[in-house]
């Protein structure tokens, strides 16, 4: 759990983070979103000590974070940043090992580690450990690079716009890999982006920055239908809103009775998805079916509608 | 292109190799060339070199430029060092000045201060070298720590390495190839250079040239001459070799080559 209380960074006069205070609850992930210049990147840094803050103080599981020195704080911390960061004089598997060897693990259990990470983020260890990050293609790079902040077992993970670097098509599956990677270790999440987008698909909760301040933070839905501001507002897009709506919700949710005709959907579908699919088939309706292609049920385009519209 | 450039490559080895070999039959049996260095001389003077040996001159020649390079050296990644520390940030023009006036100062003036200060012998010469190695060294050395990528900097930090760690594990190895460049710069400068060491009598291959120069026998400033640029031209060559092979390791060239 991260507890940022009343924090403020100021250069000279000029503060670039005001008074901003956010909790991230045990195993979820929170969102900073904001232009830059919002302050959000010195927010993110401040939690592991990149940057001191002129006040306040950031707990994390109760613990005030200046009760240690900097450095050791950051070996607690998982840490990613766009474009990686990667040593590129050391191989992928030393690269995965940094903190886990600054932290004096035994050399058995940093091989066993890094093996087990390099296999989660899908990189073969037999054919990767060796490669140094020149070798790598630009979504490789960045597996590893989450990799490495993950290899000390981290609680609460930092990420400074991890994906910006990527292509769409990769990002989108780094996406749903970190999603399942967190879940798996039920590490906390601090993430940074300028992309809504990327927002809405990860965070459980969203902070919405400009100048120094945080104007909102809120689950996704509240954020699309109760913006606090017309900053907000613009930022979540009203022409795009009901469709961020549906992709909030899973087919799951609404799933019944009965048989369609059609391309099946499963129920982890987004309701989004689901709606274009329709569309696009020029079907009311279409058939729910599991894993193993078991029918399930059906969902219908009425019953898809209601999630899309402002809530009364 | 591949096969045209594989062939410069091999040709360029096996001039060096041909170099090298030349250049140690002549030190160790001089007079397998005098019927060649004859061709120079008039009046049945000598046409090798016979006030001392070539080899040990050529050894001493070495070794005083070694010293001085490896002493600038040290003393040039020590400071570069220093004032790249947050601490030492403010010493950074300051150290800039002192090492940019090693370089204006002529290594001949050099010597003729040193004299009267530190008496004839190796040690003006060892001076004069050790002052005009700095700069290369140092500017290298500096472009080579400042030179980081930021993210890979930002990592270091992230990662939780303290000062002392980043240093070692991260800056200095991936500066050491821009470093070494400018160990060779300064390294092949200091070889020319030391030949001016012998009027002030260091032990250099500049007695040959000036023996020869006073006697009026080409032979003798022609084989000094060679001698030198042969020393030059090989340490180049091997100085670059190991800087591809450093730089290869810290990953800049990883695909390239």
């Amino acid at each position: 759990m991260i507890d940022i209380e009343h924090i403020t960074k100021r250069y000279g006069e000029e503060a670039v983070v005001d008074d901003v205070s956010m909790t991230v609850e045990r195993g979820k992930v929170a969102v900073i979103v904001g232009t830059s210049g919002s302050g959000k990147t010195t927010l993110l840094r401040m939690v592991n000590r990149l940057v001191e803050p002129s006040e306040g103080r950031i707990l994390i599981d109760g613990k005030d974070t200046h009760e240690i020195p900097g450095h050791l704080l950051r070996r607690q911390i998982g840490y990613a940043i766009q474009g990686h960061g990667l040593f590129p004089h050391r191989t992928v598997a030393e690269n995965i090992a940094t903190v886990p060897k600054l932290a004096g693990w035994e050399k058995r259990r940093i091989d066993d580690r890094v093996d087990e990470l390099m296999t989660l983020f899908q990189l073969e260890p037999s054919q990767y450990r060796d490669r140094h990050p020149g070798e790598l293609s630009g979504g490789q790079q960045q597996r590893v690079g989450v990799a490495r902040a993950l290899a000390a077992e981290p609680d609460v993970l930092l990420m400074d716009e991890p994906f910006g670097a990527l292509d769409p098509i990769i990002r989108a599956k780094a996406q749903d890999d970190l999603l399942e990677i967190q879940r798996r270790f039920e590490t906390t999440v601090l993430l940074v982006t300028h992309d809504m987008d990327e927002a809405m698909r990860l965070g459980d909760q969203i902070a919405v920055m400009a100048e120094g301040k945080i104007v909102q933070y809120a689950d996704p839905a509240t954020l699309l239908v109760k913006p606090a501001s017309e900053f907000v507002d613009n930022l979540v897009g009203t022409a795009d809103r009901p469709f961020r709506l549906l992709s909030l919700r899973k087919v799951g949710d609404i799933v019944e009775p009965g048989s369609s005709e059609g391309e099946p959907v499963q129920p982890a579908t987004s309701l989004r998805e689901a709606y274009a699919n329709m569309l696009w088939q020029g079907r009311d309706t279409l058939p729910v079916v599991d894993d193993q292609g078991n029918a399930l049920g059906r969902v219908r385009m009425d019953a898809i509608s209601p999630w899309a519209a402002r809530p009364a | 292109m591949g096969g045209s450039s594989g062939m410069t490559i091999t040709t360029a080895r096996l001039l060096r190799a041909v170099t090298l070999v030349v250049l140690l039959i002549f030190l160790f049996r001089p007079e397998t060339f005098e019927p060649m260095l004859a061709l120079l001389v008039a009046n049945n003077a000598p046409a090798i070199y016979n006030q001392g040996s070539l080899l040990s001159l050529t050894i001493s020649h070495l070794a005083i430029a070694i010293a001085a390079t490896a002493a600038a050296a040290l003393i040039s990644v020590g400071f570069a060092i220093l004032v790249t520390r947050d601490f030492g940030r403010e010493f950074l023009p300051l150290s800039r000045s002192v090492a940019n006036i090693g370089q204006t100062f002529p290594p001949v003036a050099v010597l003729a201060l040193a004299v009267p200060i530190v008496g004839f012998g190796t040690k003006p010469t060892l001076i004069a070298l050790f002052l005009y190695a700095l700069l290369p060294i140092f500017e290298n050395a500096l472009t080579g720590l400042t030179g980081l990528a930021p993210t890979v900097r930002e990592a270091a930090r992230g990662v939780g390495m303290t000062g002392f760690q980043r240093l070692l594990r991260v800056e200095l190895p991936l500066a050491f190839p821009v470093i070494l460049t400018g160990i060779r710069l300064a390294f092949v400068i200091s070889l020319g250079t030391a030949t001016i060491g012998s009027t002030v009598a260091a032990p250099t291959l500049g007695e040959v040239i000036i023996a020869g120069l006073l006697s009026s026998n080409t032979a003798f400033v022609l084989q000094g001459g060679i001698i030198v640029a042969a020393l030059a031209v090989l340490s180049y060559d091997g100085l670059t070799a190991l800087e591809r092979l450093t730089a290869r390791r810290t990953g800049r060239v990883a695909t390239a080559v």
